[in-house]
């Protein structure tokens, strides 16, 4: 395909406004792409960053405009379409056009679809019932906010991963009682090394945070339709005024279906972020991608993922460039003073080595596949979190052996 | 509300009024402020709003904690002893008038 005239490029039509699709918009706007640019979201208002809402914004008295990604004039000022709170209902490939909600159509000349993920819910009877919670838009978080203010409750977490995590440390600086349910032996199971797992649990109990390992959720009961107990699969029942349900999330993928394109956890796309259709590409979490730092297929649910998609697939409808994708993917979480970074996609057999001090709480693990360094995470240590991004953004990799060495430092100079 | 100046390497002049409770980061970000990136959000973790601040400010602004004085030591442009995570400055009615001299880059 040759790249797009700037001056009479066919538009773009961006399904999603999260960070994003917004993304999209503003690249091709500062790379100097001059044909009309949409952004169509379901949801209402401006778009907004998605982090805050299970950290700081459920103990903040702030309103939307705090976490707002860009102001109403941002739009006006780059020619950006912005149409919230309607949906595309479905995608004419043959004519290339979507269909809106109100019965409405835009013609694309290259169309993007940033959907995100959508919450799992919990498949146990009474899940329904009144003080049940997941957590992903800024409605589920102003209910929680809800929940969370007044005298203390009891509070559940099901589910030990980053959402349930964060939200349990601000339950509990709140003063609620709170309990995780983890049905895996340890938290942030599939990311986290068992040294940074073991560490973010002490912390949390050090907190007064209860963690139930290795058991599963069978049923919520209730009274007059709110939550009042957890029930566990070994008959436990725990005590519940509040029930956040973080168990993972699952790709929205209803329109790429309909249209017929290839589906497989995730809107499948190739190296350069295209969908099936050449003229549809996927992104963020939505998107099922080759990643060359996973050496295999994969879908991550990150700002720092959604963004750098989006920049690539801005670039590439500007350009017409044939690069494929490769930022390095890297991820973050705070937990009461806890700092978590992790960079690089860890594998499942790893051999690990571990720098700085586990008990004052500073330390980074390096974590090696085949003898590759592909992963470190790093709890209050951001010196490491910064060099190691640049690190595996190269070629060169440290041995283990490098790493052990305690005058390493993690700068590709020292490998070059 | 507060009044931010920001100054780009090129010394062009951004004066926007900041929302309270918002940050000098955010407040570039939705103006529209070329030249800060907040790539994490506003988290204090990837030093991409790096700022000079004026140095008749600067010691206004209260104390940098451990984790942001760590992550100044990894900026893209150089680090001088006015340079500060716009992430980490709080918009109040103090910092009314202040004034930022953006780096040459942040990536």
């Amino acid at each position: 395909m040759a790249p797009s005239s700037l001056q009479d490029a066919a538009p773009v039509v961006v399904v999603g406004a999260g960070q994003g699709g917004l993304q999209v918009a503003a690249s091709l706007r500062e790379g100097g792409f001059a044909g009309p640019v949409t952004v169509v979201d379901t949801e209402p208002g401006l778009p907004y960053q998605r982090p805050p809402l299970s950290k700081a914004f459920l103990t903040d008295d702030g309103g939307r405009s705090r976490i707002e990604l860009r102001s109403a004039a941002f739009f006006d000022e780059h020619g950006i379409g912005l149409r919230t709170g309607t949906g595309v209902v479905a995608i004419d490939r043959t004519a290339g056009k979507v269909a809106l909600e109100q019965g409405e159509f835009l013609d694309y000349g290259h169309l993007v679809l940033a959907t995100g993920a959508t919450p799992r819910a919990l498949p146990v009877p009474g899940a329904d019932q009144a003080g049940v919670v997941v957590l992903r838009t800024l409605a589920d978080a102003t209910t929680l906010r809800g929940l969370l203010r007044g005298p203390a409750r009891r509070v559940v977490i099901v589910g030990g991963g980053f959402i349930g995590l964060e939200v349990a440390a601000v339950a509990a600086k709140l003063g609620h009682q709170v309990t995780i349910v983890e049905v895996l032996p340890r938290l942030m199971a599939r990311v986290a090394s068992p040294e940074l797992a073991a560490h973010v649990a002490e912390v949390h109990r050090d907190h007064g945070t209860e963690i139930v390992f290795g058991r599963c959720v069978v049923a919520l009961r209730g009274a007059g339709g709110a939550v009042r107990a957890v029930e566990l699969d070994d008959g436990t029942l725990l005590d519940a005024d509040v029930v956040l349900v973080g168990i993972g999330a699952v790709p929205k993928t209803d329109l790429a279906v309909r249209a017929g394109l290839d589906v497989d956890n995730g809107v499948v796309v190739d190296g350069r972020l295209r969908t099936s259709d050449p003229a549809i590409s996927a992104i963020g979490d939505c998107a099922n991608y080759p990643s060359h730092h996973a050496g295999r297929r994969t879908r991550l649910e990150s700002v720092q993922n959604a963004v750098d998609q989006a920049r690539h697939v801005a670039a590439r409808i500007i350009t017409g460039s044939d690069e494929p994708y490769r930022a390095v993917p890297w991820f973050w979480t705070n937990q009461f003073d806890l700092r978590v970074q992790m960079v690089g996609i860890p594998q499942d057999q790893d051999e690990r080595v571990v720098h700085g001090d586990q008990v004052t709480g500073r330390f980074s693990v390096f974590r090696f596949h085949d003898g590759r360094l592909n992963t470190v995470e790093s709890v209050n240590r951001a010196p490491d979190h910064v060099g190691a991004r640049k690190l595996l953004a190269t070629d060169l990799r440290p041995t283990a052996e490098q790493v052990r060495r305690a005058a390493f430092k993690l700068d590709p100079r020292n490998f070059s | 509300m507060a009044r931010i100046t920001y100054i780009s390497p090129a010394g062009v002049k951004t004066t926007v009024e900041a929302e309270d409770g918002s940050t000098v980061m955010q407040t570039a970000l939705r103006n529209n402020v070329d030249g800060i990136v907040g790539e994490c959000g506003g988290n204090a973790l990837c030093a991409t709003c790096h700022v000079y601040v004026d140095e008749a400010q600067f010691a206004g602004l209260g104390p940098i904690v451990d984790f942001e004085e760590e992550l100044l030591d990894c900026t893209s442009s150089p680090r001088k002893d006015t340079s500060r995570l716009s992430c980490q400055i709080p918009v109040t009615g103090a910092v009314d008038g202040l004034i930022v001299r953006l780096p040459e880059t942040q990536e």
